[in-house]
């Protein structure tokens, strides 16, 4: 960089107004960063669903239970490759505070669900001990939890034969997810659970269809939900994608709102980092005048204006992004209701770098622009 | 005395000259508008959700769940349960009638006006005793439903948020139909977010014959609760949860709470970044006026008059940018419907926005405290400055 040393000079001129500009930049970038990652949380799961997968669930209410028969006569339709079903869990583990997804599923979910990459042997063993678990590697880790070890949970839906609700399940084995989807997850063996629990045995919450052909996604969803039309169970099934989509739709007007407000706060901050830029390039009028009859064109004088702004906002971002990186770890686990947890993720960084770029042109453009229309002698004269 | 009198003159001499450096004052005024539209619409939407849900607690109400549920959606009664809490001590009577309620809270998934997919909107099976526990219900429009058909009647909150639910309207439920006879309105509870039909019909449609998810019970007096929680927990191979409606309804809460830190954390972090768009500008302004500052000083105004004044000049705009944002706030927000799943309970819940005066108030610390730090420095170094050298930079 041959004129380094002329925006350097700018930027060093009032040290205290850099520092406050970069400063507010980077307070629009940390709100960014927040924003988007909360934006994340509303279609976390989203991206990693799986395009030859359906979901069928009861069209009264993704709640209510059908009957497990519905697995064979789904299963023989054109089509479809494979099923297996889930039931929401619910319960507690020890303290309320310690959420996590419990599923009861038969074995042959993990073959509808390949991306779930399990521990060796885990599966094996789940297959084998009735009150098998398998724990999604985060959440071993979260607990402390080691295969063998005997993981105590408090059913609140669901109470055993019994009247006891206090459920206990092995650790078998773990899982992490190939597409470094969600590993909070715990799956527990369906036998057991439909053979201890005191009611609804023979029901289950939803079914996952593996399909060969996802291009034909929507046929077969037409086709099982034809099967069952009209009866008291009638089913809904959609692709796995709409399915998650609806949960973050129903999140969806707070979602809005929020992105919306951060948006407007962004732009705010923003507007008035614009306002200081013009403020210094107006104070410098001089300065440039000198700088143009030495010489300079009046193209080098825009870029030198450009230069600078970009470099405040490049600077200014970063630090935004590495504050919001660094406060990160306050947030995580918290969950905003059903949106899923709150993540971070390199796309945050690429997309704070773009916008840095964009709001420095946009921002800079017009000090830029009147310093190069900027007439020598009416510059010199502004003393 | 003279004190006084030299702050108000300076500052009414800059409050003058506003007008001629608007420039700087609006970077001000905007900045800090700004920071306080933001925190005062989450933190009303926070408030709004909050006080919806906790609105619908009594403090002589109790709601029974299953021990280890804490939602309703997860709790489960037999009948039996129910009848034993029929006959338990401290619950009122009228006309020798227990006022105790077996009720079915399930989920039924209907399309939102202008959606494309459905929504969950909670179904309440309810017992004639569930009207009289709950005075507050008043029917404005239609009728009430009749005991044993398959008619139902809609809160307004979900009424306003969902499509097919006119009066007359039958909504499928699975190989039949329920019609809708009637709006309710509960005085802005959750409530208003629920459809209700008879218990054993609404039992028939969610497969739930001889259970309920909860059991809702009217005491005598508050003081009579500890009466009805010691004889439940007392009772023998009787496993039930006994808690006030308010604790019930403060326990649903919770996501509105994250929505109300999530409001103060982008509030502040806002405030920062109007802090140095403020300190920019008051810096910029202070040095453009140094001459006048200098002048000031060498006619015999004292250092801290200028500063003071400076401060008023400062915490004027901040009040200014604070009651701008907050009116935007309230003119964009408050009474805005929307409704979100709430909490824990997989359900829609309606509520309206609130800027309440307690969020307003927390808006405006934010603005006068953006005006103090940016205009105490800045006022600072203006008040200290060597008057010749003020003078000079002529």
């Amino acid at each position: 960089m041959k004129y380094w040393t002329i925006v350097k000079a700018a930027l060093t001129r009032k040290k205290i107004r850099t520092f406050m500009t970069v400063a507010s930049i980077a307070t629009a970038f940390l709100l960014f960063s927040l924003g988007r990652s909360v934006a994340v949380a509303f279609t976390s799961e989203v991206d990693y669903a799986g395009k030859d997968r359906l979901i069928v669930s009861s069209k009264l209410s993704f709640t209510q239970a059908m009957p497990m028969a519905y697995a064979n006569r789904i299963e023989a339709l054109e089509g479809v490759n494979q099923v297996a079903w889930r039931q929401w869990f619910g319960g507690t583990y020890i303290d309320r505070s310690n959420f996590f997804p419990k599923w009861p599923v038969p074995e042959s979910y993990f073959d509808v669900f390949p991306e779930y990459i399990i521990s060796e042997g885990g599966r094996e063993a789940f297959s084998q001990n009735v009150q098998g678990m398998i724990a999604g590697a985060d959440l071993a880790e979260k607990y402390g939890w080691k295969i063998g070890d005997r993981i105590p949970i408090i059913g609140d839906i669901w109470v055993k034969s019994d009247n006891s609700n206090n459920w206990e399940f092995d650790l078998v084995g773990t899982f992490t997810h190939a597409n470094g989807g969600e590993q909070d997850e715990a799956y527990i063996n369906w036998k057991y659970f439909d053979e201890a629990r005191a009611f609804e045995k023979g029901l289950v919450g939803q079914f996952a269809v593996k399909i060969r052909d996802p291009s034909q996604a929507e046929a077969i969803a037409k086709d099982i939900d034809a099967l069952f039309a009209n009866s008291p169970d009638e089913t809904k099934t959609s692709t796995e994608e709409a399915f998650s989509r609806m949960f973050a739709e129903q999140v969806g007007d707070i979602g809005f709102i929020i992105n919306s407000v951060l948006a407007a706060s962004f732009f705010t901050i923003l507007l008035l980092t614009g306002n200081t830029m013009s403020q210094a390039v107006r104070e410098r009028t001089n300065e440039l005048g000198v700088l143009k009859s030495i010489g300079y064109s009046d193209k080098l004088i825009m870029i030198f204006v450009l230069m600078e702004s970009i470099y405040l906002c490049l600077i200014g971002a970063l630090i935004g992004v590495l504050v919001a990186y660094s406060i990160f770890p306050l947030f995580s686990g918290v969950a905003l209701g059903f949106a899923g947890q709150i993540e971070f993720s390199f796309s945050i960084v690429l997309s704070a770098i773009v916008l840095a770029l964009l709001t420095a042109t946009i921002s800079g453009l017009l000090p830029a622009y009147s310093a190069m229309r900027l007439n020598v002698v009416d510059a010199l004269r502004k003393n | 005395m003279s004190f006084i009198r030299q702050v108000l003159s300076i500052t009414r001499m800059n409050l003058q000259s506003v007008i001629e450096r608007s420039g700087a004052s609006i970077v001000i005024i905007v900045g800090i508008a700004g920071s306080v539209a933001v925190m005062v619409s989450l933190l009303a939407m926070g408030e709004g959700l909050s006080s919806t849900i906790s609105n619908t607690g009594q403090e002589d109400r109790v709601i029974i769940l299953r021990d280890g549920s804490n939602s309703e959606l997860s709790s489960g009664l037999g009948m039996q349960e129910v009848d034993i809490i029929l006959n338990s001590p401290g619950v009122k009577e009228e006309n020798g009638d227990p006022l105790v309620a077996g009720e079915i809270y399930a989920i039924i998934d209907l399309k939102k006006k202008g959606a494309e997919s459905t929504s969950n909107l909670p179904f309440r099976g309810v017992q004639p005793s569930s009207f009289r526990i709950r005075p507050e219900l008043e029917i404005i429009d239609g009728r009430n439903f009749n005991t044993g058909t398959a008619e139902v009647i809609i809160g307004k909150g979900a009424y306003d948020q969902y499509d097919g639910v006119e009066i007359g309207d039958q909504i499928k439920v699975r190989d039949g139909f329920v019609t809708v006879v009637g709006i309710f309105s509960t005085g802005g509870d959750v409530h208003e977010s629920e459809i209700w039909g008879d218990l054993p019909i609404t039992q028939n449609i969610f497969r739930r014959e001889g259970s309920v998810s909860s059991a809702i019970v009217r005491l005598e007096s508050k003081d009579t609760f500890d009466d009805l929680g010691i004889y439940i927990e007392n009772y023998p191979s009787l496993e039930l949860r006994v808690l006030t409606e308010l604790d019930f309804f403060d326990s649903q809460a919770s996501g509105s709470e994250l929505i109300k830190i999530f409001g103060q954390v982008v509030g502040y972090i806002m405030a920062v970044g109007a802090i140095f768009a403020a300190l920019n500008t008051m810096y910029s302004a202070v040095s453009t006026r140094l001459v006048e500052i200098g002048t000031l000083r060498a006619l015999g105004f004292k250092g801290s008059t200028v500063l003071v004044s400076l401060m008023i000049e400062a915490m004027i705009l901040a009040t200014i940018g604070g009651l701008l944002g907050a009116s935007i706030a309230y003119v964009l927000f408050n009474g805005y419907t929307v409704s979100t799943l709430a909490g824990g309970s997989f359900t829609q819940t309606a509520f309206a926005f609130a800027v309440t005066g307690d969020v307003v108030q927390q808006g405006m610390s934010l603005a006068l405290t953006v005006g103090l730090i940016g205009g105490v420095f800045p006022a600072f170094n203006a008040a200290r400055r060597d008057i010749t050298q003020a003078l000079r930079s002529i």
